[in-house]
């Protein structure tokens, strides 16, 4: 019988290599010669291939190279075009958005027409390659449950770098493209922003974030301790439950009195996981728009708590001096 | 035998490459921790011993003089005496030799001042050294809010060295560059005037140069269209906030609960320390430096042709309190201000004469 008290899979499964259902009829096949890996086979499938390009994924692909390119370019023309400063300093490098003196307007290429550039070749890679998960799914017979996850995280990449700044009036409220400077720009949305930590919809985001990491640790250990009865068959579990499953709900009934089943613990998992980025676009799109410092917007609704002055009163000197 | 292509060996390679990771990133703690705020708020100061007794090294007051009060008014033995005329000759010989030892202890008198003729303006160094006099008597005198009773002396910034280590000069103008990829935006590069971030690497000169606004936040909860601060202003805030950090060796909570970076409310009352300092340092720069700026020659000034400049780390050099808190100025109380009339600063006109070669070696 397979064990799976193991860090990594213990099963590899190699029937005779195949290339799936066959497909419809149309310009596009599957590519490549699939193979079995023993390393991939540790983690995942042993099976590599083929892959299904398609007109959706070549074009999603094409959109991303250009974005890629742009942003890479520019980090490499930010030190000089020297090889081994842009590789020490990689993380460090970005494309910058625009300046806010330029709005909503096309700035030149070099002074954030390049940022706009590639953010419009990153946001058509990102929706092509949405359709192409919704497409591939369909032309499977599934549902399209992982396309409209996908849509979501799409949905906070665009409250971020589009519509919010389209509701700000300004290009130059989008974040960077780089590593540490998108999140110094985070930093520096919260600072503006008098700490998002206030924003109920940034504090949902936050819930469902950790709560959908706390959902992935109690399924996975849950189908793990009973795979060894055959819990890991979840789907026939679902409709005919085998003492695997009946054993997995026992535990959580003993545990906490209430379990999830092996269908509606999927349902949980796919909706902390989709709210989470559904919840932080809400949150994004109020700041600077309705709201405009949530500290103080939590003291006038009460939820900032109150802790007793340690050095006695403290006066913004600007109040009486001037200055800034 | 381990195989290295086997699950294993590549553990075994990853735990390897992330200890070395770990021992070339970290500090070895233990960590000190300095509550800042009342119970509950998390606002600490981290300091680690060995740093803090290397910084306690390398901040110490020098030796000082013994202290002479004796002789006439040093303006009417000496010729062209504008600053200090009114201490006694042996305050000011002794003023005089101290200055030597804190800004040129290599090159002696000769730096300044030319060899039989003391009395010159020759030499650009000494137009220099009356017009940071001037500038520390004025620190001292008019900036006690930030100075306190401790004060400065040249030796707070100059420990030694000719120019202080810790100046600033202008950086690029962002968006300046004329060529068609997007470069010298200010920021995205590792910048040491902001702990090595990628932060805007010069935000001294919008807030301590000239008079932008540091302030981000807004005083009502909901858009009153009173501020129109950005995100990018919220970085170059951010970046100089950084600086103040690391000039000082400590984090944001020495000044700020990080709840409300903006409430006075919730702040120490070093953040109005800290006010006082951009004041002060705005009126240095354009009062005091800036003025002197065709005085240097052009291997001291920075890329865009500028002087140098002074910021929270010239004098606080890493530590909370420059020399920590030692109060070398009350041992001259002419730099404090005592006996002393204020005159009017004459307009600085360069002498003409050779530049010195870097490092202040004058012919």
């Amino acid at each position: 019988m397979p064990e799976y008290q193991n860090i990594f899979t213990r099963v590899q499964i190699r029937g005779p290599l195949h290339h799936g259902v066959p497909l419809p009829t149309g310009p596009w096949q599957r590519e490549g010669k699939p193979i079995f890996s023993y390393l991939l086979g540790q983690i995942g499938n042993a099976q590599v291939g083929p892959v299904y390009l398609g007109s959706l994924g070549l074009a999603s692909l094409i959109a991303g190279f250009i974005a890629f390119e742009i942003i890479g370019l520019n980090m490499w023309a930010s030190v000089g075009w020297n090889p081994i400063l842009f590789v020490r300093d990689l993380p460090w490098l970005a494309l910058e958005p625009p300046s806010p003196a330029y709005g909503l307007h096309i700035p030149p290429l070099n002074q954030g027409g390049w940022w706009l550039m590639a953010g419009f070749f990153l946001t058509s890679s990102l929706i092509l390659w949405f359709l192409r998960v919704h497409r591939r799914a369909t032309q499977l017979g599934l549902g399209t449950h992982t396309a409209w996850a996908f849509a979501s995280a799409i949905w906070l990449y665009l409250c971020l770098g589009f519509i919010r700044p389209i509701l700000m009036g300004a290009w130059g409220e989008a974040p960077p493209f780089g590593i540490f400077p998108h999140l110094d720009w985070t930093v520096a949305f919260s600072l503006r922003a008098g700490n998002l930590y206030y924003d109920p919809f940034h504090m949902l985001s936050i819930v469902f974030l950790y709560g959908s990491v706390l959902l992935f640790a109690m399924h996975a250990a849950t189908i793990l301790a009973v795979s060894r009865f055959g819990g890991d068959k979840e789907v026939e579990q679902t409709v005919d439950r085998g003492t695997a499953a009946e054993r997995a709900a026992l535990f959580w009934r003993w545990t906490m009195g209430f379990n999830a089943t092996m269908e509606s613990i999927h349902r949980w998992a796919w909706w902390f996981a989709v709210l989470t980025p559904l919840t932080g676009g809400i949150g994004i799109l109020l700041t600077g728009t309705v709201v405009d410092d949530w500290f103080l917007w939590g003291v006038k609704h009460g939820i900032v708590p109150h802790y007793a002055a340690m050095y006695g009163h403290i006066a913004n000197p600007a109040k009486t001096q001037g200055g800034q | 035998m381990l195989k290295l292509n086997s699950i294993p060996g590549l553990a075994l390679l990853a735990a390897f490459a992330m200890c070395i990771l770990v021992v070339l990133t970290f500090q070895r703690p233990p960590v000190d921790v300095i509550a800042t705020g009342g119970p509950g708020l998390g606002m600490q100061t981290l300091y680690n011993p060995a740093q803090v007794n290397k910084a306690l090294g390398m901040n110490q007051p020098p030796a000082m003089l013994p202290a002479i009060n004796a002789g006439p008014m040093a303006g009417t033995v000496y010729k062209n005496v504008q600053v200090l005329k009114n201490i006694s000759t042996g305050a000011f010989t002794r003023l005089m030799v101290s200055m030597t030892d804190w800004v040129a202890p290599q090159q002696g008198c000769g730096y300044c001042h030319v060899a039989g003729n003391f009395a010159s303006d020759a030499k650009y160094t000494k137009v220099v050294a009356r017009r940071m006099l001037q500038m520390t008597i004025a620190v001292n005198t008019t900036y006690t809010d930030h100075v306190g009773s401790v004060g400065v002396t040249c030796y707070t910034c100059h420990r030694g060295n000719n120019v202080p280590s810790k100046v600033w000069f202008t950086g690029v103008t962002p968006g300046s560059a004329p060529g068609l990829a997007e470069v010298d935006m200010g920021k995205n590069l590792p910048a040491a005037s902001v702990d090595d971030s990628a932060l805007p690497s010069d935000p001294d000169t919008p807030f301590l140069l000239n008079q932008d606004k540091i302030r981000i936040s807004g005083n009502t909860a909901l858009p009153d269209g009173t501020n129109p601060a950005s995100i990018k202003n919220t970085e170059w805030t951010y970046a100089l906030m950084m600086s103040y950090a690391q000039a000082l060796g400590v984090s944001c909570e020495y000044c700020h609960d990080s709840r409300s970076f903006n409430s006075w409310s919730e702040s120490t009352p070093q953040r109005v320390k800290a006010f006082y300092a951009e004041a002060m340092l705005r009126d240095l720069n354009n009062s005091y430096m800036v003025p002197l700026t065709t005085l240097f020659p052009v291997t001291l000034r920075g890329p865009q042709g500028d002087v140098a400049k002074i910021d929270c780390a010239t004098c606080h050099q890493g530590v909370y309190k420059p020399l920590f808190g030692a109060k070398m100025a009350s041992q001259f109380p002419a730099l404090e201000g005592v006996s002393m009339q204020q005159a009017a600063p004459k307009p600085i006109v360069k002498p003409a004469m050779a530049a010195p070669k870097p490092g202040g070696s004058t012919p």
